[in-house]
Parts: structure tokens; sequence; C-alpha cells
């Protein structure tokens, strides 16, 4: 069994909108699996029918080698989920919370499980508070101990980052490379590429649909484009001229602004004639290797 | 000239204080960073600064009204938007703003006037009736922004306006900002991804309550990382951080993409100290080490752990 | 079933209740504080009837009856009035409930044998209590003229004879004290009222915070979910009883007669089938208000009026005497009062149980349909 996820064209629609269309995909035991995508794309969808959440209209969804809409039971024991909201009982503690989601997950004896979770989380110290009075870093880790309490096979988490700063944000990856360590399968969602670029392998998603299917490396591979990383300013009358003067794909990134082209040495003087026009002050000019933001903006980009 | 001008402003509750004692002033037109951990305090400084938490000491004058004086009067002239709330999901597009335009005052001809501008803003022209909880989370930010400066304020306030939000939809919502800025509002602006803290003007750092550093974005990337700060591209990212994180030489690390980030010491001599401990210790391959000038989200991390250290 | 995520759901459930002081305190102390008002408020008892008396004779005759009228504690006098204009004066203004006119020539009518008529007006508006001052006025007038004839018999040397009388004992509520009737009706519509309401914000406020999707994603089982939350609001309900019986006997004499035992038991099945209201009403809402608008209307006004609290069911129109089947209230409240007024054993009322029973099943299984169909599709 190397697939521990198996799905084969699954859709779901609502009313007119086609949330999910015709996807099919499988997830390696023990791999961490990044579902990028721009919001509506779907992928809370996905992520929802993996854990049960809701019905698929048509096609298969096979996790641990059994069907998800026969053996409900059996994959609710090994898999774990952290939403979007982090749901936690904000008038109960910190053991409270964890006490609670391992009672209802059936699991007996918690208790040397749960001080492992809150040592490696460094939530021992904060026990006893009340999950309202924790900070949002620490709400975000103690979702993630509730839902390892069980200890799922497969952790689902949708969007686990956001509105978390970044020092928590390297915490958290932290823990999740020790779950990976320890042989737990993850698939999250994420609208934030860089985050991506640390998945073994990554899907984007748009319009319900994938768009590419790959490692982070071969994905950018593929682009088979170069990228003319221009340090200018004004940063915004730069892009608008490029755009109106040569046809080529412009990225905004801070203060710089990246030119998606098939040879730079062809088309770098009509770029650079486009911005001395404007009176676009140019800093710094030099040839980058595409990053996943890059490519997923081209991708979707012609998606449209 | 300036917006505001914050002086030793303090927020205690109880035992605890929130906002200790700090000072700073936003420039008319700027984009302003205000930055820090969950829970240093953002939220606390922010709500004082609209006039809806009073503050313990100290004062600040947004738009020339005192926050402590007059806190009503400071309502009147600025705008203020969260992702956490900002629009009614049950409403259409069109009574969303008449809501807004009422509550700021507006009517008739300069409600229709601003209505119209919003929309454009929003790309929502003609698409008045539709239910705002039906539209597309980028396309709802930059309405919950227009519904935010609906009365033409001088200043606005942004918390967190860009969480959770795709890549191509926050570029937008950016080039939204730089239109409100170039067209004389000042915007105040929380968030924490750093690459777009990168457009601000001016930031300030706090945490626990206290402003640890102030600067405009490259000032903060020379005057506060002192020490070198080299990129490691590595397979197993996450475990050659751990593996890093212990070593003597390096004083702290963080994750850039798949690239470790690590600030090295005086214990730090040649590449190879890394490559031997990762490729021979720990069967890591090292693709590229390089020295480079570091992020803004760099010096956060920096400042955050000077911080805890002391 | 598994008992044990039954108990998880119902041990976390109590610690919300424990945890929120304030909200606990309301749902404790309002059933006994809405019955301390309910219970003064709602009386149907009519004493100290205000009277006013226009006494056109003046005669000793006239004074006797008056004096016969006054004495008893269904009737105070207000005062005489001298004039016909004054009458209306008197019912408008409600200085008194109902007039006494006394014709000028009763005595007159009464020594040459002839009938006289004593004229009661009375204020009709409330049509209840002006049935309940015709029937004591009728009485009194009754009573006065009996004594009047054996009076006028034994004087000719005869004994009054009646051939019937009537000497009506009234069982179970001797003096015919209203709140011993309503109040079961009360215990009745407050619990399910409370009960019903708690149980549907349960589970809505777990829905509005996002915390059900944990519990859906775990193999947790949708009848161990809906049994865990009812059981702790169960419980606070059954205190809720205690305390209004407690209460209910301090302040009203309500005295339980039969069996206390048994008083609990019926009152678990009922609080089961109204829980399985607040149940079904939180599959069916997704917002706290909501849920709260549709569990207060669809239990306090049919406990009310429907459940033969205050109106018999026997005097309905049919079609509405069906309709009554809708508020479990109809069957708790003859189980309470057979209980509490009559101290009959469960052979007296069997058949209100077994219809608590199928309530409660037919409710809940929607629930579970619904739920199960609901959440699955959004």
């Amino acid at each position: 069994m190397n697939n521990i996820i198996e799905i084969t064209s699954l859709r779901k629609n609502y009313g007119e909108i086609k949330a999910v269309n015709d996807v099919s995909l499988s997830v390696n035991k023990g791999e961490m699996f990044g579902l990028v995508g721009p919001d509506g794309a779907g992928k809370t969808t996905m992520i929802r029918i993996l854990c049960g959440l809701i019905i698929q209209e048509s096609g298969v969804v096979k996790i641990l080698d059994k069907d998800r809409s026969q053996s409900r039971k059996e994959i609710q024991k090994n898999i774990g989920y952290l939403s979007q909201k982090f749901s936690l009982y904000g008038d109960l503690s910190v053991d409270e919370n964890i006490e609670f989601f391992a009672e209802i997950h059936n699991v007996k004896d918690y208790f040397k499980r749960r001080d492992e979770l809150l040592d490696f989380s460094r939530l021992k110290p904060f026990r006893n508070r009340i999950a309202e009075k924790l900070s949002g870093g620490m709400k975000q880790k103690l979702a993630l101990v509730c839902c390892l309490i069980h200890e799922p096979k497969i952790l689902f988490l949708d969007e686990p980052t956001t509105g978390v700063d970044p020092v928590s944000r390297r915490d958290f990856w932290k823990i999740l490379s020790k779950l990976l360590k320890d042989g737990i399968t993850i698939f999250m969602s994420t609208p934030y590429l860089d985050e991506a670029e640390r998945c073994n392998r990554v899907a984007l998603m748009n319009a319900g649909e994938i768009i590419a299917l790959d490692t982070p490396q071969k994905i950018k591979e593929k682009m088979n484009k170069q990228i003319i990383e221009i340090v200018c300013s004004p940063v915004r009358i730069a892009y608008q001229a490029i755009k109106r003067n040569t046809m080529l794909e412009v990225q905004m990134f801070g203060d710089r602004i990246n030119v998606v082209v098939e040879n730079y040495k062809l088309e770098l003087p009509s770029i650079k004639k486009a911005l001395t026009e404007n009176k676009v002050q140019i800093t710094d000019e030099r040839i980058i290797s595409p990053s996943l933001e890059n490519v997923f903006m081209h991708l979707i980009k012609d998606a449209e | 000239m300036n917006s505001i001008e914050v002086k030793n402003l303090t927020k205690k509750f109880g035992n605890f204080t929130s906002v200790d004692n700090i000072s700073f002033n936003v420039k008319q037109a700027e984009i302003f960073g205000f930055l820090g951990a969950n829970g240093a305090g953002k939220s606390t400084t922010i709500k004082m600064l609209c006039g809806i938490l009073e503050p313990t000491l100290g004062d600040a004058i947004v738009e020339g009204q005192s926050v402590a004086k007059n806190p009503d009067r400071v309502k009147q002239n600025i705008g203020y938007m969260s992702q956490r709330f900002s629009l009614y999901n049950d409403l259409a597009v069109g009574e969303n703003l008449d809501f807004f335009g009422g509550v700021y005052g507006l009517s008739n001809q300069k409600l229709n006037e601003r209505k119209k501008w919003v929309l454009k803003i929003a790309n929502l022209e003609g698409k008045e009736n539709l239910l705002t909880g039906s539209l597309p989370g980028g396309i709802k930010q930059r309405l919950a922004l227009g519904a935010a400066v609906i009365h033409q304020p001088g200043i606005v306030f942004l918390d967190e306006p860009t969480s959770g939000v795709d890549p191509i939809s926050r570029r937008n919502f950016w080039e939204l900002i730089n239109e409100l800025s170039s067209e004389g509002t000042t915007v105040f602006v929380t968030t924490h991804y750093l690459e777009e803290a990168e457009f601000c003007n001016n930031i300030i750092f706090i945490d626990d309550g206290k402003l640890i550093a102030e600067g405009n974005p490259k000032t903060l990337k020379t005057k506060y990382l002192d020490k070198p700060i080299l990129e490691v591209e590595c397979s197993s990212v996450i475990e050659a951080l751990v593996i890093l994180e212990k070593s003597p030489f390096v004083d702290e690390t963080s994750i850039f993409g798949n690239n470790i980030h690590i600030i090295v010491n005086e214990k730090y001599v040649e590449e190879k100290q890394i490559t031997a401990l990762l490729e021979k210790q720990n069967n890591i391959t090292v693709k590229k080490i390089s020295k480079i000038v570091p992020t803004l989200e760099d010096v956060f991390i920096h400042l955050l752990e000077m911080d805890k250290k002391k | 079933m598994n008992l044990n995520r039954t108990r998880a759901i119902a041990k976390k459930e109590f610690k919300h209740l424990m945890r929120d002081v304030r909200l606990l305190a309301v749902l404790v102390f309002s059933p006994v504080f809405l019955l301390g008002v309910f219970g003064y408020a709602v009386n149907f008892d009519v004493h100290h009837i205000k009277i006013v008396v226009y006494d056109k004779e003046q005669s000793k005759i006239s004074r006797e009856f008056i004096n016969g009228l006054t004495q008893s504690t269904y009737f105070d006098l207000i005062g005489y009035i001298s004039d016909d204009s004054y009458i209306r004066e008197v019912l408008d203004t409600k200085k008194a409930q109902c007039v006494v006119v006394i014709p000028v020539d009763l005595s007159q009518k009464f020594y040459s044998r002839q009938e006289a008529k004593i004229q009661y007006l009375i204020d009709g508006v409330d049509g209840n209590t002006a049935n309940i001052i015709q029937f004591y006025v009728t009485a009194a007038t009754y009573s006065f003229s009996s004594k009047l004839s054996s009076e006028v018999l034994a004087r000719s040397g005869m004994r009054s004879f009646l051939p019937l009388n009537f000497e009506p004992l009234f069982w179970f509520n001797p003096d015919l004290k209203s709140t011993r009737f309503l109040i079961p009706g009360l215990i009745a519509m407050i619990l399910i009222v409370t009960a019903a309401v708690s149980v549907s914000l349960s589970l809505v406020r777990e829905k509005e915070r996002g915390t059900i999707e944990q519990i859906n994603v775990s193999s947790i089982k949708t009848s161990e979910l809906l049994i865990g939350k009812t059981l702790p609001n169960v419980l606070l309900a059954l205190l809720n009883a205690t305390m209004i019986l407690v209460v209910g006997y301090l302040l009203f004499d309500v005295v339980v007669k039969g069996s206390i035992l048994l008083l609990f038991f019926c009152t678990l099945i009922f609080l089961i089938a109204c829980t399985s209201i607040g149940i079904l009403v939180s599959v069916i809402s997704d917002s706290q208000r909501l849920a709260f608008s549709i569990a207060t209307s669809l239990t306090m006004l049919p406990s009310f009026i429907l459940s033969g609290f205050v109106f018999p069911i026997e005097s309905m129109p049919v079609t509405v005497q069906i309709l009554t089947n809708i508020t479990p209230a109809k069957f708790f409240i003859r189980i309470l009062r057979a209980i509490i007024l009559r101290d009959v054993g469960v052979y007296a009322f069997w058949d209100q149980l077994v219809y608590l029973i199928l309530f409660a099943s037919a409710l809940l299984t929607a629930a579970i349909l619904i739920y199960n169909r609901k959440e699955k599709n959004n």
C-alpha cells in the first residue's frame, strides 16, 4: 500500500458552481502533500470530502485502501482534521480540550500521549489556561494537538497558518516535520506558496480543477521560462508600462517586478526601453530561477 | 505633516500592561506598517487609535483629534477594516454600502457618488444586487476596504487585511492600498506577511507592548541585523533546520520557502562547517549556501528572539 | 452506541454549563421566578367583588339583604348611590364590578306575596369574572329568598320545605383554589420552554463556533452526540422541576399527594420529549437567534393554549383538539394533575406516558435523519 489516499474522478457541485471538477490524484504514504490555489478554487471542499464531512456527487475516494463512503468508521479513527477556524472550546482549559477530543475518539489511556504532545508543542506551562486566553499561535498548536491525540495516520490541515505570526509559523512547521518523521501523512491546503515549496508534492488547484501536480522542483522546471527580476521605482508605473508596451507577463513582488520571458536577451532591450520612456528608475536587474509563486501566477493566467 | 502622533501611549488591564509607553509618528499619506507577533498588543493599540478604547496613560493625536479627549471626533475621521469583520454577508453589495454610507452620515448625491466609486474599485459595477456572501474572497476584500473609506477619511486602519488570501488577490489588494495612499489617504496596516511589509514607507515593530524597532524597510534591515545571514538550500529542510538550530555557530534559524536562513556568530568560519554537519553527520544534501541581504522577516524573527532573551 | 463517547459529550456539556456562572444562575432560578410571577398573576379565584348599592326603598328588608351580601368575603361594599345616572359612571370608572339595584317596592311586593326583582348590573368586559359574579349573586339572592320564605311560613305555623337541595363536595381541590389546578400546567410550561430552548442553543452554538466539524470528523455517531448533548440539560431541568415543586408548596400550598418517585419518573420522560423538540430545532437552524425563536414559539404558546393548562381541551373544536397533540405538555399536565392532586397510580394515565414516549421517539428519529442528510451536503 503505497498510496494512502487515492482519488478518482471526484466531483462536487454547489448549484451552478463546480467546486470540485473531475479531480483525480493520489497521495503517497508518509509524504506532505500540498493543495494550493486561490480563494474559491475548491481546496476546502476537497479536504472536507476527504474528511467525510460532506459527500461527493460522484467519483471514488479511497483512504488507507478503504472506500470513503463505505468504511466511514474505520477511516475516521485514522484521520485528524484541523479546520481553518481552529475548533476549540474557548471556555475549557487546554487539558480539558484535549481530554474531550480524546474521549470522543474513544481513546482510553490518553494521559501519556497528552503529556508528550504538550511537551513538544511547548504548551505544558499553559495546560490549565482557558483556551480563549491563549495567543493565536498557541491556539493553533492546541488545535493541532487535539487532532493528534488519537494518533491518526493521516492529518488534514486546512489553511493552518492563516493569521499566525512568522515565529509561531516556524514553530508550527517544526511540529509538522516531527510528525512526518513519525510516519504521519500530511495533506494540507494553503494559499501561501512559500509554504507549498516545503511540501513533497504539490497540486495547484484553480476553479475546481488540478492544473499542475508534481514536486515543487519539477513544477518549476516544467514552466520552462526565464524570469527577469527588476528592482525599480515606482513599481506600479513600471508594471503598467511593461504590460502596455511589451505584451509580456509581468508580476509584482514588493519592491520589484518579475517579467516572464522565453529568452531574456531578446526581450530585455524592449523592457528597458518601456521603463526609461516612463521615467522609471532601475536599481537592479537579474535573471532568477522561477519560484512556485511565479509558476502559480503564470498557470492561473493561462487558465483564464 | 503628521497624520498620527502617538505620545507615551499606555494601556493596562488590571496588572497586565498590554501597551507599554509607546511613541511614534505617522506621516500624511504614507503606508505605515505596524508589526508584531500574536498578542503583542497590536489590536489594543489600534483600538486606542480608533477611539474605541480609552488609554490608561498618554495620548495620540489622530487627524488632529486627541483620542483621550475627543474619541468621538476621532471616529469621524478614520476608516477601519479587519479580516474578522467587515461586511454583512446576508446583505446585497449595494445594501452594505448604503449601510456604511449611512453610518458615516452620507446621503443622497454624495452617497451615490461614493457608492459608484467603491463599486468601481471593487470591480463590481452593475453588480450591486449580488449577495455579499457569494462574492469571491479577493473581491469581498476590496469591497470591504471601499466600504471602510466610503466617507473619505484622512486615515484608514487595516487590521490583517490579507490574512488567508491567495497571492493574486493579495497583489491586487496592495495595488488598491497604493492607490489610496497616492490619493492622499494615510494607510495604517498590520500584517503577518513580511514580504508585504516591504511595501510600507515606514514600519514599527512591537513586542510585549513595547516598541522594539522602527524605520523604513531599508534601515531596519541594516540597523538591527549586524550579524551575517546565510541562506542554505538543502534537502529535508525542516530536519536540517532543527539540526542547525542546535549547532554552536548558529544564533538563529528561520525558514523561507524551502530554504533555511541562519544567523551565524563568531564561531562560524566557513561553509564546510555546515556541509560537514548536514551531509556527513545527517545525510542531508546541501545544494547551495550563500550570504544574503536579510529580508524583513529575518529582521522580525531576530528582533523577537532578542526580545525574548532579555 | 458507545457509552464512553456519549459520556464525553455529556461531561463537556456539563463543564460548559458550570463555566458560565451568570447563565447558570439564569437557567436555575428563572423557572422559580416565573412560577412566582405566574402563580400570583394567573389566578381565577374571584374574591372581594366590589359592589355599589342603589337602595331605592331603604326598608328593613332591603337593609337585611345588603347585610347578608356584605357579610361574605365575596363582596366588598364600596358605597351607595342615590340616582340612576350614577350607575353608568360607577361601572365606567371601574369603581365597582357590580351595581345592586333594590326596587322601591321590595317590601310591598313581599307582604303582598308577589315576586320582587333585584337587579344586578355586572361589568361584562371580563366574561369569566362576570360569570363568577353572576353565580355568586344568584346564590346570595336564592339563599336570602329562601330565608325570607321560611320566616313567612314559620309565622303562619308551617315549616319550610325544599323538595331538593344540593350539597356539592369538591374532591381533590376542596376549596377550589385555582392555583392548585394551575401549578401542574405551569410546571409543564416552564419545563418545556427552558428544556427545549437550552438544548437547541447548545448544539447551534457548536455550529456557529465551528467546533461541530471536529466532532463530525471523529467516529462519533449522531445518536451519541445528540444524547450526550441532552443529558446535562435533562438533569438541569429535573433540578428545575424539583425547585418548582418546593416553591409551589411554600408559596401556594401545593402538596404532592401521590408518589414522588413516580412523579420524577414521569417528569424524566416528559423532559426527554421536551429536549427532543430542542434537538429537532437545533438540527434545522444554523444560528442561535433562529433556534431561539423557533424553540420558544414551538413551546411557549402551545403549552399555554393547547395543553389544557388554562382552557379545557374538551370544550375546543374537534380540529383544535387534534392540534393539541403537538405539545407534550398536554400529556404531562394530565399526569401531573393525576399525581399531584388525585394521588392515583400509573394505571390511570399510562396511555399519556406512551404518548410522550412516542412523541420523543418520532422527533428524535426525524432529527437524526435530517442531521445526517444536512451535514453531509453542504
